[in-house]
């Protein structure tokens, strides 16, 4: 989270809440809405290594706020994090280990194993349908990053027939 | 509730080339009226032979097969060709559309051969050639079409007769993701208005619409089961950011 925060203070210094309001905004319903508490962490990591400050803003009749501010250094990390080309997801998939050494220990075999899983991802698709059909068609970010994380899962059953095909 | 349409010890072997094939070997199937049941397995496995028969399209080598209530496996072929009209929709893996006819033809046909009115035939092309953004190419004929527009065009004129199955083998191979919601949300429509749906797919959103999934494998069923339904309705716990 630490660019995601450094990308919005980029755009204008902001406090806390309000970095966890242009979250929720900017990625809609399919973004896990941002722990307030972890924000906070965040941003205080994030000045210890200065590459944001805090200043502290008076407010009549409430505690002060503080407000921060991308600096010099913050800028030049992230310009370096949009700069650089993006890892792509590493295949250190829980369930093919478990499909290839439960087998081993008797306990399991991979059909089955194989079946529970199939069925288990159709689960999660259906939810990603539920909340596409949730989220409004003109919000592209949430519609696309909803696409994106079916496309994955398209992507581990298509593997996981593959893996029925030689391994069982 | 007795079923729709059920299978016993259903074989397929083909022996028409040097060595015999076993398609399907030994299929036990039993669907409920309303059920959507996806099939899904690897290629070869066998899929579009089951649904094959069970649409009458192709002869079983052995084992029976019933739909509503009746023994249909031993029917002489005119005699499937009349239950089909009547009780079957049918979409092919590849799309086969009568080329001489417009698309609103295509559609109507069915539903005039199970003896719909003219009048019903035209209401009911009209609404599901809306429901998949077709309305615009009714009178196109199928060859002027796209390969996704065809695919949603033989889907409609498999629902125009009202069956009492739907059977579907691959139906949305060709769509984009547009297109495929379209179908995503006349599947579920009709779906909940008590369709019984069966349907071989390789798309996990096609199939994660049904209630129940059966597995293929080597011609033989591996897996038959309902798939959950969790209604999280937290997105964080289905996407995960990293
Ligand atoms: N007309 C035929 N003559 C001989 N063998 C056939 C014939 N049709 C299918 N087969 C064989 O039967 C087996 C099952 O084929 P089928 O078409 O049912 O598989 P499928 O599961 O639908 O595959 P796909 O996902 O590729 O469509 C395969 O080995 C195939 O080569
Ligand atoms: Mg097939």
């Amino acid at each position: 989270m630490r660019l995601h925060l450094l990308a919005l203070l980029a755009k204008e210094p902001a406090h806390g809440y309000e970095l966890k309001q242009a979250l929720e905004q900017t990625f809609g319903s399919a973004y896990p809405s941002p722990n307030i508490g972890q924000i906070y962490v965040t941003l205080g990591r994030l000045e210890k290594d200065g590459l944001v400050r805090a200043v502290d803003v008076e407010q009549s009749n409430r505690p002060n706020k503080k407000v921060y501010y991308l600096t010099t250094k913050g800028r030049e990390v992230l310009m370096t994090w949009v700069d650089e080309p993006t890892e792509g997801p590493r295949v250190r998939d829980e369930f093919f280990m478990k499909l290839v050494l439960a087998p081993l220990t008797g306990i399991a075999d991979r059909m089955a194993l194989i079946n529970r899983q199939r069925r288990h991802y159709l689960s999660l698709m259906g939810d990603l349908n539920d909340l596409l059909s949730r989220t409004e068609p003109g919000d592209n970010v949430a519609v696309l990053l909803i696409e994106g994380a079916m496309l994955h899962l398209q992507a581990d059953l298509d593997w996981l027939e593959r893996c029925q095909e030689d391994l069982t | 509730m007795s079923p729709v349409l059920k299978t016993v010890h259903l074989v397929k072997i083909y022996s028409d080339g040097a060595v015999p094939v076993p398609a399907v070997r030994g299929v036990d199937l039993q669907v409920e009226p309303g059920e959507f049941v996806a099939i899904m397995g690897p290629s070869g496995s066998g899929k579009s032979s089951l649904v094959h028969m069970l649409g009458g399209l192709d002869t079983r080598t052995s084992g029976e097969i019933w739909l509503d209530g009746r023994r249909v496996d031993t029917l002489s072929e005119s005699a499937w060709a009349l239950l089909r009209r009547k009780k079957i929709g049918f979409v092919f893996q590849f799309f086969n559309l009568v080329a001489n006819m417009t698309v609103a033809d295509n559609v109507e046909l069915p539903a005039l051969l199970a003896g719909a009115s003219p009048k019903e035939a035209r209401e009911r092309r009209e609404s599901l050639l809306g429901a998949l953004n077709l309305t615009e190419r009714a009178d196109a004929a199928p060859g002027q079409l796209s390969g996704g527009e065809q695919q949603r065009v033989a889907l409609a004129r498999a629902l125009a007769n009202q069956p009492s199955v739907l059977l579907a083998d691959e139906p949305t191979g060709n769509l984009d993701s547009r297109n495929t919601r379209d179908v995503l949300r006349l599947l579920s429509d009709v779906h909940k208005q008590g369709q019984t749906i069966i349907m071989v797919t390789h798309d996990a959103r096609v199939a994660s619409l049904a209630d129940r999934l059966v597995s293929l494998f080597d011609g033989e069923i591996v897996d038959d089961g309902r798939i959950a339904r969790r209604r999280t309705g937290t997105a964080g716990e289905v996407i995960d950011l990293r």
